[in-house]
């Protein structure tokens, strides 16, 4: 089978929703960086609660596509819908206000505010009594984030910023909760952890769109998966079939062991 | 103090690296810094002796010396936080905040000049100096605004070097706009009343009181910055947006009205500046320039872009500028020392960068940080 081949099966594929409306979707959304073309016909849906992970090389796009979903770059065409509504156009406080949130490639914690203010930073936008309630929750999740209140956050190890970044992310109370490469750059004890974490933050009910390279740790944990490939979706299905289809062991699972 | 550490403390061991590259770049500024420590301590010595046998100024001129400088350096720390904090948040260093300063003294004084007319001035004058702080506060608050929203936004995207230069014909126009509304007339607000003149008592040491009423003042704006900052939400915003734009922006927080934000705040402290020195010296169009650069050079010894650095380095500069002169170039025997004040200041700035490329607060800025 070719990858167009592919990518009709795999987009036509793609379990329909079941009467709900998406936390997020993308219709046909073409992304460009001044004349380069990254994002071509992008088609995504995540439902609500869902954990979905978008997969793919070097460059294909997959920090584009976050970007184009929090309104950090326009798309040229296509449309970007957010709990159903049309989404282009809005500035990122809009977006992060109806239940966006990010944790970044590389983390990007304020490194000169320490561990506390980063956390209630995450919170900015919120105005509910219940924001000392969930840093409550935060530590319980991270109980080494609540003994380094008032470190510096870029004094922080690695796995500690992660804990933040993803402490930060929660504040904001998301619907849908985008991450970059969560493990990059962490020790494997860690990228196990991470995964965890992950996999419990989808169990308490929020979505998780995660890019990630570990491809087979991602796929284990996710409903879905994308394969994008030069800002192409080349794949869409369940993880299990992605998991278990022979093309993307050998694109992505190479090393695997059978 | 931490006057010996190397310039790069990032680097593996200073004895490692002097081993692979001691240039003549690093002899030379050894060679500076070793020479500056001598000379300052010779200059030193030279004062003590000097008191000890009767000469040069008495224990009392010393300490009046030395409140007169805090006074100053309270005003240098509240201009140089506009620049530190636009330099925080934008990147360059906006060289019209010395004529924002300049504009809230100008239109304090002529609220001033209105109070004492009315008689409110005399008759109330606490509350008529509030009113004048207000004024001041408000112009200064105006005008940063102004200038961020007519001459820097549209140049937010380009290259630091752009806007820099903008500030500059900023500054000339408002500089020049002033003399041609107002005149070139050193203008002098209305008399303090009474009971700010003279001296006052502090634990048997008296001090003057229009120069308490600076420090007190300055001390009280600075606390208050130094709350607002660090516990409300909008402080912490404009820090965020100082650290990160992007992620700011993906916290939810607006940026751009964070950067207004900025500009009024820098402002705000600016214009209470304005009214404190203005009171004390007159206002002109052209007042602006000295202590704008003077308040830059603060910023820039506290480390640019840190708020506590500002304040610290704008009343470290008002002490070397205010009391250097006399305790080191007085004790080196150099006639009449007061009048190389200027000179003092900006060497103090030059040998703070010797030892601290990074001024006494700021972290050396790693190009991860600026990208
Ligand atoms: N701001 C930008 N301006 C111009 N080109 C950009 C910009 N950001 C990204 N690109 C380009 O767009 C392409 C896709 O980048 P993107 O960051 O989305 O890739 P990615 O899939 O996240 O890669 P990685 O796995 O390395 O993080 C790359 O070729 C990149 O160089
Ligand atoms: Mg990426």
């Amino acid at each position: 089978m070719s990858i167009q081949e592919f990518v009709d099966t795999a987009t036509d594929g793609t379990p329909a929703p079941e009467g709900e409306i998406p936390v997020l979707e993308f219709r046909a959304v073409d992304t460009f960086y001044g004349a380069v073309h990254i994002l071509k016909n992008v088609d995504l849906r995540i439902q609500p609660g869902e954990m979905v992970c978008l997969l793919g090389g070097n460059a294909s796009g997959k920090t584009t596509t976050l970007k184009t979903i929090l309104g950090m770059v326009e798309p040229a065409a296509g449309e970007v819908r957010i709990d159903g509504e049309v989404a282009n156009g809005w500035t990122t406080a809009d977006r992060v206000a109806r239940g966006v949130s990010m944790v970044p490639e590389n983390r990007r914690l304020f490194k000169r505010m320490n561990v506390l203010e980063n956390l209630r930073i995450g919170a900015y936008l919120r105005n509910d009594d219940e924001i000392d309630a969930d840093l409550d929750h935060i530590f319980e999740m991270f109980p080494r984030v609540k003994e380094r209140l008032n470190q510096k956050a870029g004094t922080l190890s690695g796995g500690e910023q992660q804990m933040v970044a993803v402490g930060r992310a929660l504040m904001a109370r998301p619907k849908v909760l985008l991450m970059d490469e969560p493990s990059m750059g962490l020790a494997p004890v860690l990228v196990q952890q991470n995964f965890e974490i992950i996999a419990q933050i989808h169990e308490a009910g929020t979505a998780v769109f995660v890019v990630e390279q570990n491809a087979n740790m991602a796929l284990s944990i996710a409903d879905r998966g994308y394969v994008l490939q030069t800002g192409q979706i080349v794949l869409a299905d369940d993880a299990d079939k992605l998991l278990a289809n022979p093309q993307m062991r050998e694109a992505y699972l190479g090393e695997m062991p059978d | 103090m931490t006057a010996t550490d190397p310039p790069r403390t990032q680097a593996p061991s200073l004895f490692t690296r002097a081993r692979r590259r001691l240039t003549w770049v690093d002899s030379f500024l050894w060679v500076i810094r070793v020479g500056a420590v001598l000379l300052i301590a010779w200059g030193l010595i030279g004062s003590i002796q000097r008191f000890t046998a009767g000469l040069g100024p008495t224990g009392s001129q010393w300490r009046d010396l030395l409140v007169a400088a805090i006074a100053f350096g309270a005003m240098y720390g509240l201009i140089a936080i506009g620049y530190s904090m636009v330099y925080g948040v934008l990147g360059f260093i906006n060289f019209a905040h010395g004529e924002v300063f300049m504009s809230g003294a100008f239109i304090g004084y002529f609220a001033a000049t209105a109070l004492s007319n009315g008689g409110l001035w005399q008759s109330n004058p606490i509350i008529a100096m509030l009113l004048t702080l207000l004024v001041s506060m408000a112009t200064s608050t105006f005008m940063a605004v102004l200038v961020e929203r007519v001459a820097y936004r549209r140049l937010r995207s380009s290259p630091r070097l752009i806007p820099l230069i903008t500030s500059i014909g900023v500054s000339f126009f408002l500089q020049y706009s002033f003399l041609g509304l107002f005149g070139a007339t050193v203008r002098t607000y209305p008399t303090l009343p009474p009971f700010m003149t003279g001296n006052i008592d502090i634990l048997g040491v008296p001090v003057q009181r229009s120069q308490l009423l600076v420090i007190v003042v300055a001390a009280v704006a600075m606390s208050g910055l130094w709350q607002f900052v660090t516990r409300t939400k909008t402080g912490r915003a404009m820090r965020a947006v100082a650290e990160d734009k992007e992620i700011a922006a993906l916290m939810g927080i607006n940026v751009d009205r964070t950067i207004v934000t900025t500009f009024a705040v820098g402002g705000a402290m600016a214009g209470i500046a304005g009214m404190l020195y203005g009171q004390l010296y007159g206002v002109s169009f052209f007042m602006g320039f000295l202590p704008g650069i003077k308040a830059f050079t603060a910023a820039v010894l506290g480390g640019i872009g840190v708020i506590p650095g500002a304040m610290a380095g704008g009343v470290l500069l008002g002490l070397f500028e205010g009391v250097g002169p006399l305790l080191i170039l007085g004790g080196l025997g150099i006639a009449s020392p007061s009048q190389l004040r200027d000179a003092v200041a900006f060497s103090a700035l030059v040998l703070v960068l010797i030892f601290r490329p990074s001024g006494l607060f700021g972290e050396a800025v790693g190009a991860e940080d600026r990208a």
